[in-house]
């Protein structure tokens, strides 16, 4: 790994988005919009006749670490993206920039960008419907790096299968996440899901991830089993999506398809 | 003749060895082989579907070859793929840099990837040689596709590179800025000793730019020398007349 190459990727990155307005309202836009509905929608639901008292905290927790795991899917995707849109995937890619090095570049900008996005969610959320997200405690370091990891695999593996099938598979980089939400017990516990729908749930380290925020919330603490099932698991994807996406890389470079994408 | 050009450009900086690509049953690259000494501009010349674009992207790692050998200053592509592209670099008229990056951001960008040493400086040395200097503060997405046709060279001289590939670099400039883009090429040549791998469309660029010539068809070396001495081969006064015989005759002289 050359720090410098991955610097050089990182400058280009801050570039693009210090230069762009639609590109950093896009960081705060759908998270606020997100948060002002769940937060309303909650606040109406405790505040009717259905007296849930941790639903807010539930809902909200969810929807912030939600956006994680989205956000870091989103930065690698997108910025792999970024240079197939300036046509710059060729001049990326024939400069002596290693695989390992493109992604480390990636994974910081997401990381930065969804640290930014996070705060202001965390500043918005405890300001309108008093929710803290610092009342996860130590917790929530573990919680957060575990959904960045996911959110890096599945990246990963979205960014391959665009490489692999082309632009036309563009819209996987948005619609593969929300395929995982509904099973993911973001919003809801693993129990609410129909019974042969559950293992499948306990098999992605996001799920631990919610059903662990979920008990720190309701003040049980994190099961340290629960996090070494998320970690384990990410290890898996993780290693799994690598493993893919050299396998599809060089497919894409068999059939002449990263020159090609590279010049649409 | 030859004696003459292997004093001009003894070691090879390039050399193709039977190189062949397929896809999906369609042999695009057909067990090509040549070489590229050190100074050397070579230009790949053929026809729409000749095999130019596809031995490009071969010898820039972006595609890999169903058999045969690609070294690149004595070392196999495949195996030290990032060593070589160190001391390599690139432009084409159909590639883009980010939009929204001011010249000297794109360029620092790819200095930094290409650990160039004193970037600012350098940069600021090679918009002067491509006399592009007043574009450094400007929006990439606003330049003209001669300025744009420049800033791609400025970005790849960045690394002084001992091996310069260049697909289509006059593509859509107007006569006066493809003149400056050849003379300002041979100077380059001239003055760094960079090896060159040219494709064009244009013909006039390749008379002016190189000192030697693979003819490609369907794939297949069709004939190999200096420009004067491919136009004395196929009888014809000019290499776009040869251009012409070999796109509507090709077939036939392909035959043994």
């Amino acid at each position: 790994m050359n720090l410098h190459r991955v610097g050089g990727l990182i400058l280009r990155y801050t570039f693009l988005y210090t230069r762009s307005v639609p590109r950093v309202l896009e960081m705060f836009f759908w998270p606020v919009m997100d948060l002002l509905v769940w937060g309303m929608l909650t606040q109406y639901l405790q505040t009717g006749p259905y007296h849930l008292p941790a639903f807010i905290r539930f809902l909200l927790g969810g929807m912030i670490l939600w956006d994680v795991l989205y956000r870091a899917q989103q930065a690698t995707t997108i910025s792999f993206l970024e240079d197939v849109w300036a046509r710059n995937l060729m001049n990326v890619f024939v400069a002596p920039v290693r695989l390992r090095e493109f992604f480390a570049a990636t994974f910081c900008v997401g990381t930065l960008k969804i640290v930014v996005t996070v705060a202001v969610l965390a500043v918005l959320s405890a300001t309108f419907y008093d929710f803290h997200l610092l009342s996860l405690g130590s917790a929530l370091a573990p919680l957060f790096v575990n959904l960045l990891i996911m959110g890096w695999s599945v990246g990963i593996l979205t960014t391959g299968m665009i490489l692999r099938w082309g632009q036309a598979s563009e819209a996987l980089a948005w619609g593969i996440p929300f395929l995982l939400q509904p099973v993911c017990a973001a919003f809801y516990p693993v129990s609410t899901l129909p019974g042969w729908l559950q293992p499948v749930s306990l098999a992605i380290p996001a799920t631990h991830v919610f059903e662990g925020m979920r008990e720190v919330l309701a003040g049980q603490g994190l099961s340290p089993a629960r996090l070494a099932w998320a970690f384990s698991l990410n290890l898996v994807y993780l290693s799994a999506a690598s493993l893919l996406f050299r396998r599809l890389f060089h497919q894409a470079r068999s059939k002449g398809l990263l020159a090609k994408l590279g010049t649409q | 003749m030859y004696k003459a050009l292997f004093f001009m450009h003894p070691a090879p900086v390039l050399t193709v060895s039977e190189l062949r690509k397929e896809f999906d049953g369609v042999t695009a690259v057909d067990g090509i082989s040549f070489q590229v000494g050190s100074g050397e501009i070579l230009g790949l010349l053929g026809a729409n579907g000749a095999g130019k674009s596809t031995t490009l992207q071969i010898l820039l790692g972006l595609t890999t070859p169903t058999s045969g050998k690609v070294e690149v200053f004595g070392m196999d592509l495949n195996q030290h793929r990032v060593e070589i592209l160190q001391r390599c670099n690139f432009s084409s008229a159909y590639t883009g840099l980010p939009a929204n990056l001011k010249v000297w951001e794109n360029l620092l960008v790819f200095a930094t990837l290409y650990q160039v040493r004193q970037a600012r400086k350098k940069i600021d040395s090679l918009l002067e040689l491509l006399e592009i200097g007043h574009l450094r503060n400007h929006v990439t997405g606003h330049l003209s596709s001669g300025e744009s046709t420049r800033v791609h060279l400025a970005k790849a001289l960045l690394n002084d590179p001992a091996l310069l590939l260049l697909d289509e670099p006059t593509a859509s400039l107007d006569p006066d800025i493809a003149d400056k883009v050849r003379k300002l090429l041979r100077r380059i040549q001239r003055e760094q000793g960079i090896s060159m791998v040219y494709t064009s469309h244009n013909m006039r660029d390749v008379e002016e730019v190189c000192d030697r010539i693979v003819f490609l068809h369907r794939g297949k070396i069709l004939a190999t020398g200096s420009p004067a001495e491919i136009t004395a081969h196929f009888e014809r006064s000019s290499l776009e007349d040869v251009f012409i015989r070999v796109a509507r005759e090709g077939d036939q002289l392909l035959k043994p």
